[in-house]
């Protein structure tokens, strides 16, 4: 804008009309220096609602799957969420792999959802994958999770079975570090 | 060019005047005055200088082995010590958390929690996320074992008293005798460099008022107290410096970075400011003004 | 906005539609285009330097807001954890807490400014008022935000403050309590204020827009302090775009490197140690200093020997700046006409930077030590008691007696006709030059 306003004439525009503007190096380096330091301004602003460091140094919790009785689960919190803790039993396990995963919507294999030589302790993100609610243990027509918001069915291994969900319960990174504890995140 | 001179004045009263302003906000010294700190000749206090960080690993030491039996540092964690220009930063290591000398440290301290199963109080060790412990379970506790003094957290100790880093230093390596003639009560100790007003406690020539104050705090440090692991000879002055260096760190842990990014900012700013002069004289050239 | 016709012209059809229903493209147009006087000096660019540094208050406060915790057991760590662990918080906090230093210095310059070059005069009376309203809400929204920290300081500041109001006869001690939500300070005065130092710079920005919509019906003043006629306009203005946009522009980038030293390298250089303890309600500070920028009214409030007379006293210093333009008997605008008015103006300045040195004084203290002294009603003369009352009594006077005193009996020099032309231009150049007096009717 700056180029064309300046007029060599005077400031009012008392020169002919139609005189071509001309690029003027100096007024456009100005100009992208202002404009480069605006968004040097606002990037402190926008990383500020990140995470912060004390937020993410509890990204990662440690549990103990022996607390929980066969056939039970239980919730623990990481990052704020709840997340399942499950130790199936030897027949909730053969449910689980002998699925057909032609049946499924979100084919995956029970092993590929567990660890090995963990088979029995499946740990889920206890958020269901349609809009977030957290389904409720042990109902629904395939034995696994059922979610009350809009009736989405999970099986043994927290696979979408059923409803409006588009993809299995997430499994979130974790590892067995001694034993039977394991440490997500 | 004497034009110019003109028209650059302003800018050079302004600069004077806030010069003054500024100059207004450092308020007078009680009747009775504190010695003037001593300079710890420390790395970090010019625009470029940074933490030495065998220093504030020396300091650290001081800290946890001598100050935290009495101190708090509530405000630290100890993911903190291993964060870039920390005492334990260590650019192998993935994040501060994962840091293997934070995770030792951390794992060193017991903290107070509460079992997930049982709902007891119970004693854990440390993870990197958690903050120092306190020495005293509550405020009244602390003072109650010190006296009726409380020892001050020394979370951001230097930021909280004129002087900062050296005046830390003078304090802890300035314990002197009493001079005769001044009258000090029970539990409390000398030290130059403490604010204080001693008039009233002074029985020699009025206008020989001693400099500082009373302290609640003994003078803690004594040669070779601490065995420094880099093999600094621990006496009180070193120790005293070191761990002044430190708490200089842990009342700023981002001092360090605000001055790098401020030397650039100003840099940008400078280049700024020249493209835009040079703007306003192409700008201004045919206007008479 | 008027005494400027709108040159706007819509080219496109969407531009020619959104005209007729919402013409804020030609506002903002007729605004960068507003004819402007072309003899502005720098000291005119704190206007456009205050603004942006409203914008930078209004947008580090909103990211603060969003990590700060109103709470007596956690503002004070919440505002530390701001400074270690929300990422570039310690940036956006440093900024805002120097900024607004920075916004005082600039605020201070901008109304010395005006006192010199006569912009509070008819027919720019408004703008004054206006922009004196801007400075008490802006003194009030500082006091509250101070608080915020909830360190040593920000808590004895607002006991010493709230009490001003407690000096009110028979209803100060019910407002007090109401004022602060309880017998003493406590979470329920951190929430409110808090609640209100979120409120006020919205209500700053408002009356900002009004103090500009006054400037530009009322025109620019500029440092010849003459009106410019309309058959000079052409010759003695140029357009607001780009002339004044970037020197307003340089000048803010040198305000911004001096803001940034503070900010990277001396962030709590214009602050109070004793701030970074956390408030105890039990241990009064050896010695309570408000911010610098309030230590001249702080100075005026002690001067006073009597509580409710220091109250009034304070108020009365900042409300008699509403009172100027009335106060001001001289026809002429600009002090660079009146030398004599210039020298009592220099001594209000020095007065003014006495004021605030003395605020941060203890009253007894000597003010030349080892000076004989003796004792002068209720204090010794030689202390900053009574220098701080000579101070304030200047300052009161430089209003009341020397404004109204000197207008009535100055002879001012020549004004020139117009801003272009130089005032050395012989004597028939001159002939025609009038005090301001006659062309304000123009």
């Amino acid at each position: 804008m700056a180029e064309s306003v300046v007029n060599p004439e005077g400031p009012h525009g008392e020169a002919p009309e139609g005189e071509a503007t001309r690029r003027d190096f100096i007024h456009i380096a100005a100009g992208a220096a202002a404009a480069g330091a605006g968004v040097m301004a606002a990037w402190p602003l926008i990383n500020s609602m990140n995470p912060a460091a004390d937020t993410l140094a509890l990204s990662t919790v440690e549990f103990d799957t022996s607390k929980v009785a066969e056939g039970m689960q239980l919730v623990i919190t990481w990052q704020g969420k709840p997340v399942f803790i499950r130790n199936r039993t030897a027949a909730e396990v053969q449910q689980a792999t002998s699925v057909n995963l032609s049946d499924l919507k979100d084919p995956q294999t029970d092993t590929e959802r567990t660890k090995e030589g963990h088979q029995s302790t499946l740990v889920v993100l206890a958020s269901c994958t349609h809009l977030g609610c957290i389904p409720t243990f042990g109902t629904g027509d395939y034995g696994g999770w059922f979610c009350p918001c809009h009736g989405s069915h999970y099986d043994v291994s927290g696979r979408i079975r059923k409803g409006p969900a588009p993809i299995n319960l997430v499994v979130p990174e974790y590892e067995f570090t001694a034993g039977s504890t394991i440490r997500i995140g | 060019m004497t034009q110019f001179l003109h028209k650059a004045m302003p800018l050079r009263k302004i600069a004077v005047a806030v010069l003054a302003f500024a100059t207004l906000s450092s308020p007078a010294f009680a009747a009775g005055e504190a010695k003037h700190p001593r300079s710890g000749g420390f790395s970090f206090e010019s625009p470029f200088g940074t933490h030495d960080q065998a220093q504030l690993q020396r300091g650290y030491k001081v800290y946890r082995e001598v100050c935290s039996v009495c101190h708090s540092m509530d405000l630290l964690s100890f993911r903190t010590l291993g964060e870039r220009g920390g005492p334990f930063y260590d650019s192998h290591a993935a994040s501060p958390a994962e840091n293997r000398f934070v995770r030792a440290i951390a794992a060193e301290a017991q903290i107070a929690d509460i079992d997930t199963e049982t709902g007891e109080p119970i004693m854990r060790p440390g993870i990197a996320a958690d903050r120092f412990p306190s020495p005293w379970p509550n405020r009244t506790a602390g003072a109650a074992a010190n006296g009726g003094a409380y020892p001050p957290d020394l979370s951001v100790m230097t930021k909280a008293r004129a002087g900062g880093a050296d005046y830390i230093y003078s304090l802890l390596s300035g314990y002197v005798d009493p001079p005769a003639g001044l009258r000090v009560g029970v539990g409390q100790y000398y030290n130059p460099y403490m604010a204080g007003d001693m008039t009233p406690f002074w029985d020699g020539d009025p206008d020989k008022v001693p400099y500082g104050g009373f302290i609640a705090m003994p003078p803690v440090l004594s040669d070779g107290q601490v065995t420094f692991d880099d093999g600094t000879v621990a006496s009180v002055d070193q120790m005293a410096k070191d761990v002044a260096a430190f708490i200089s760190w842990a009342s700023d842990p981002r001092a360090t970075e605000r001055k790098q990014t401020g030397m650039g900012v100003l840099a940008f700013l400078a280049i700024f400011a020249g493209l835009t002069y040079a703007s306003y004289r192409k700008i201004w050239k045919n206007v008479a003004h | 906005m008027s005494g400027h016709e709108s040159t706007y012209v819509p080219k496109t059809g969407v531009e020619k539609w959104l005209d007729s229903r919402l013409p804020i493209v030609r506002f903002g147009a007729d605004y960068l285009s507003l004819p402007t006087p072309k003899n502005l000096n720098y000291w005119y660019t704190f206007g456009a330097i205050l603004s942006i540094c409203l914008v930078v208050q209004i947008v580090t406060g909103i990211f603060l807001a969003m990590h700060y915790q109103p709470n007596t057991e956690m503002a004070f760590a919440s505002v530390e954890r701001i400074m270690r662990d929300v990422n570039g918080g310690w940036l956006i906090r440093y900024v805002h807490s120097n900024g607004a230093s920075m916004f005082f210095v600039a605020v201070y310059i901008h109304m010395l400014r005006g006192l010199y070059y006569g912009s509070y005069k008819a027919p720019r009376e408004m703008i004054w008022i206006l922009g004196c309203i801007i400075f008490f809400l802006m003194i009030a929204t500082a006091f509250l935000g101070y608080v915020l920290p909830w360190g040593q300081m920000s808590y004895w500041g607002a006991e010493v403050i709230t009490n001003l109001v407690g000096a009110i006869p028979l209803i100060g001690e019910p407002i007090l309590i109401w004022l602060r939500g309880g017998p003493a300070i406590d979470n329920a005065t951190l929430n409110r204020f808090f609640s209100l130092h979120y409120l006020l710079p919205f209500v700053i920005f408002g009356v900002v827009v009004l103090h500009l919509w006054a400037l530009h019906t009322a025109g620019q003043n500029n440092p010849v302090g003459i009106l410019i006629p309309k058959d000079r306009e052409k010759k003695d203005t140029v357009p607001f775009h780009p002339y004044y946009t970037v020197k307003d522009g340089f000048a803010l980038i040198l305000f911004l490197m001096m803001f940034a030293v503070f900010v990277f390298f001396m962030p709590n250089a214009l602050g109070h140690a004793d701030n970074y303890i956390p408030a105890n309600p039990l241990v009064t500070p050896a010695h309570i200093v408000p911010e610098w920028y309030m230590l001249p009214f702080y100075a005026i409030l002690r001067a006073i020997p009597d509580k409710f007379g220091g109250v009034v006293a304070m108020f009365a210093a900042i409300g008699i700046l509403f009172v100027l333009p009335w106060l001001d008997t001289s026809k002429v605008r600009s002090m660079r006409y009146r030398p004599t008015m210039k020298i009592f103006y220099a001594l209000f300045v020095l007065n003014g930077l006495l004021l605030g040195w003395c605020g941060a004084q203890l009253p007894d203290a000597a003010v030349v030590p080892g000076m004989p002294s003796f004792t002068l009603i209720d204090g010794q003369l030689n202390s900053y008691l009574w220098l701080t009352r000579l101070s304030t009594l200047y300052y009161f006077a430089f209003f009341v007696v020397v404004l109204p005193l000197v207008g009535l009996r100055e002879t001012p020099l020549k004004i020139p006709l117009s801003i272009s032309e130089p005032v050395l231009k012989g004597p028939d150049a001159m002939s025609g030059a009038v005090p301001a007096s006659a062309e304000k009717k123009g």
